[in-house]
C-alpha cells in the first residue's frame, strides 16, 4: 500500500516536508516515495499529504495505479483545453524553429 | 512658459502652486513618506520609481513550492525569452543562492537589493527561504532583503521575517471579497488539507489582511501588488486599494494580467484577456486617489537579474559563477564608491528640482496660457534618467505624459528590440510592427539615436521620432518637447491621429 510519483512531478519540492513518514525523497529526474514507508498517511492524516499539495494533475497514483488528482480537477483546465495548450506550445516550438532557420 | 513637473497621479497640485505633499516630480513620487520610510526605500528599485533609473535588483528561486493555485499561474512552463512572475530556469539551493547573490553584487554594483519571490511562495519553503536571508545578512550586509508572498503563511511567519531584518515585505492581494477569489485561486492548501473554491479565497483573504496588519504593526514596509483581470477583479480594485492603504501598507502596484494559450495557464487557455494599456492607466488613476501608485513595475521573472526591465540572468547561471572567486569585502568598498556617486547625482537632481519648484512659487502658474491637452512621449533609456538609448536596441519604453501641469511616469511597454527583429518567436509580427503597436497612443518618441529606416513608418503612425534629446534628463526633454509643440500650435485639440490598428 503505497504512493506513487510519475514523470509528471515538476520538482516543486511542496510534498518532501509534509510527508509524516518522510518517504518522499529527491531524487533524478524526479521525486520519489519510498513505498515501503509510505502510509498513504492512513493514521496521520485524512488526506495523503503528498496528494493535497500536489499542483500538477496526474502526478501522484494510489496502489492501483489511479491519478489522485484527475486532469482537470486542480486547474479547471479539461481535456479539450489542454490539447489546446499541447497544439499552442507545438505552434511556439515550430514558429522558433522556422525564425531560427530563416 | 515654466512648467512645475508634478507628483504622479496628483494634478490638484497645479491649481495651488505647491501643495506641499505632492510637489516635485515623479522622481519624488515618494516625497509625502516621512524620512525613516524614504530613507529605506531611496535606493530600492522596486518601490521608489526614481531608484528604478540607477539601482538593480535580483531575485533568487530558492522557493519552488506553493500552498495556494492562481489561475494566471503555471510552474511548468520556462523559456528563457519570457519574463514574467513564476518562470525560472533554475532552482537553487540556498548555499547556491548566497553564492550567486555575492557573485552579482560583486559584478554589478549598482545591485542593492535581493528579494525572494518564487517561483512558488517563498514562505510555503520557509526553511530553503530563511535560510538563504540568515546567511545574506551575515556575509553581505550591505544588501536590501525582501520578500514577495501570496499572504497565505504570512502570519507565522512575520516574527521570522522581523528577525532577518527584511523590511520590505510585497503581498500579492488580487481581492478582499471571497467571491471574486473564487474565480482567481482553484484551490489553497491550508492546515493539511486542498481547500477549494470560495471557502479557500475566503482563507486566503483573511491571512492576507492579518498578515498585513501585523507587519505594518511592526513597522514593517509592505508593498501590496495586484493582478488586473479584467471582467474578475478590475472593478474590485479600487476597493482592494483602499482597504490596504487602511490597513498600513504603503504603495499599491496594480498590474495588468499576462495570459497566453501557450502559457498553459487556466486563463490563457480560456482566452481571459489582459487589459490595455488604457484600461491599466484608468484603473491606477482610478486608485492613486487613495493610495500610492507604483507604475514602473516589470513583473520580472522570480530569477531576474539586473536593473528593471533588463535580465542579465544568463551571465549568472550556476555553471559560471561556480569558478568565480569573490572578494566580497573588496566588492563592498566597491559599492559603497558607486553609491555614494549615485547618492550624489540625485542630490544635484533634487537641489535643481527643489530651485524650479521654488521659482514656480515665487512667480505662480501662468494661467493666461490657453488650456493644453495632455501628450504621451514613449522614452528609450538604458537608466540613470537620461536619454540614452537608441531606438533600435530599446527593448522597452517608457511612457511619460506632459500636460499643461507638468510630466509624470506613466508605465513602460515592452517591445522586441528593432534591430534584433529577425530573432523573435516567430508571431507572424515584426519588431517594428510591434513597437509601432506597443506605442500606440503616443505622439513622441524620444531616443539618443534613430534610424532612418524606421523613421518614416513611425511618423506615418502618428509617433514622432525625435534624437534631439540625447543625454538629457527624461522629463527636462519632455517638458521641452512639449513645448515645442505648444508653440507650434499642436496642443490646442485633439490632433486627428493616424494610429496603426492594433
Amino acid at each position: 500500500m503505497a504512493l506513487e510519483i510519475i514523470e509528471s512531478c515538476v520538482n516543486c519540492y511542496a510534498c518532501e516536508p509534509l510527508c509524516p513518514n518522510e518517504a518522499i525523497y529527491q531524487a533524478a529526474p524526479h521525486f520519489l516515495i519510498d513505498p515501503v514507508k509510505c502510509t498513504e498517511c492512513i493514521g496521520d492524516f485524512e488526506v495523503a499529504q503528498c496528494a493535497s499539495i500536489c499542483p500538477i494533475e496526474g502526478a501522484i497514483l494510489d496502489e492501483l495505479g489511479a491519478e489522485l488528482n484527475p486532469p482537470g480537477s486542480l486547474t479547471g483546465i479539461s481535456l479539450e483545453m489542454l490539447a489546446k495548450y499541447q497544439a499552442a506550445v507545438e505552434a511556439t516550438y515550430q514558429a522558433a524553429l522556422e525564425a531560427k532557420s530563416a | 512658459m515654466e512648467l512645475p513637473v508634478l507628483n504622479a497621479g496628483q494634478q490638484e497640485a497645479s491649481q495651488g502652486g505647491c501643495a506641499s505633499h505632492s510637489c516635485g516630480s515623479t522622481d519624488d513620487q515618494l516625497s509625502h513618506l516621512p524620512e525613516h520610510i524614504r530613507a529605506k526605500v531611496h535606493n530600492h528599485p522596486c518601490y521608489s520609481e526614481q531608484a528604478h533609473h540607477y539601482f538593480a535588483r535580483m531575485h533568487v528561486a530558492v522557493a519552488p513550492a506553493c500552498n495556494i493555485q492562481c489561475h494566471y499561474c503555471n510552474r511548468k512552463y520556462d523559456c528563457s525569452n519570457e519574463s514574467r512572475p513564476g518562470v525560472v530556469s533554475e532552482v537553487l539551493t540556498p548555499e547556491q543562492a548566497v553564492k550567486k547573490v555575492m557573485a552579482v553584487a560583486a559584478n554589478i554594483p549598482q545591485m542593492t537589493v535581493l528579494g525572494i519571490a518564487g517561483p512558488g511562495d517563498p514562505l510555503a519553503n520557509p526553511e530553503r527561504t530563511f535560510a538563504t536571508f540568515r546567511e545574506l545578512s551575515e556575509r553581505a550586509p550591505d544588501i536590501k532583503l525582501c520578500v514577495s508572498t501570496n499572504g497565505l503563511a504570512l502570519p507565522e511567519s512575520v516574527e521570522e521575517l522581523s528577525k532577518h531584518n527584511i523590511d520590505h515585505v510585497t503581498i500579492t492581494i488580487n481581492c478582499v471579497d471571497p467571491d471574486v477569489g473564487a474565480k482567481i485561486y482553484p484551490w489553497i492548501f491550508w492546515k493539511n488539507k486542498r481547500i477549494m473554491g470560495r471557502e479557500g479565497a475566503a482563507i486566503l483573504i483573511e491571512q492576507q489582511q492579518k498578515g498585513l496588519a501585523m507587519l505594518a504593526e511592526r513597522g514593517i514596509l509592505v508593498k501590496v501588488n495586484s493582478v488586473m483581470i479584467p471582467g474578475v477583479n478590475d472593478e474590485h480594485l479600487a476597493e482592494v486599494s483602499r482597504v490596504v492603504k487602511s490597513k498600513g501598507a504603503f504603495l499599491h502596484n496594480v498590474m495588468p494580467l499576462i495570459a497566453e494559450p501557450e502559457h498553459g495557464t487556466f486563463y490563457g487557455l480560456m482566452g481571459q484577456p489582459g487589459p490595455t494599456h488604457e484600461e491599466l492607466q484608468k484603473l491606477q488613476d482610478a486608485c492613486s486617489g487613495d493610495m500610492n501608485m507604483m507604475r514602473h513595475c516589470r513583473q520580472c521573472r522570480a530569477d531576474a537579474v539586473g536593473m528593471l526591465g533588463e535580465d542579465r540572468g544568463q551571465e549568472f547561471t550556476m555553471d559560471k559563477i561556480e569558478d568565480m572567486e569573490i572578494d566580497y569585502e573588496a566588492a563592498m568598498v566597491k559599492r559603497a564608491e558607486v553609491h555614494a556617486q549615485i547618492a550624489r547625482e540625485l542630490e544635484i537632481k533634487d537641489q535643481a528640482r527643489a530651485a524650479k519648484t521654488e521659482l514656480v512659487a515665487i512667480q505662480g502658474l501662468k494661467t493666461d496660457q490657453p488650456a493644453t491637452r495632455p501628450v504621451l512621449m514613449a522614452v528609450a533609456t538604458k537608466g540613470g534618467g537620461v536619454i540614452n538609448e537608441h531606438f533600435g536596441h530599446a527593448s522597452e519604453f517608457l511612457i511619460y505624459e506632459a500636460s499643461g501641469s507638468g510630466v509624470r511616469f506613466i508605465g513602460h511597454r515592452k517591445t522586441v528590440p528593432y534591430c534584433e527583429g529577425g530573432d523573435t518567436c516567430g508571431d507572424g509580427e515584426s519588431a517594428l510592427d510591434k513597437t509601432l503597436r506597443e506605442l500606440a497612443g503616443c505622439e513622441v518618441v524620444l531616443c539618443s539615436k534613430v534610424g532612418y529606416e524606421p523613421w518614416g513608418p513611425l511618423e506615418a503612425a502618428g509617433i514622432q521620432p525625435n534624437g534631439e534629446h540625447a543625454m538629457e534628463a527624461i522629463e527636462d526633454a519632455v517638458l521641452a518637447v512639449y513645448e515645442e509643440m505648444r508653440v507650434a500650435g499642436k496642443l490646442e485639440a485633439r490632433p486627428v491621429v493616424q494610429q496603426k490598428a492594433a
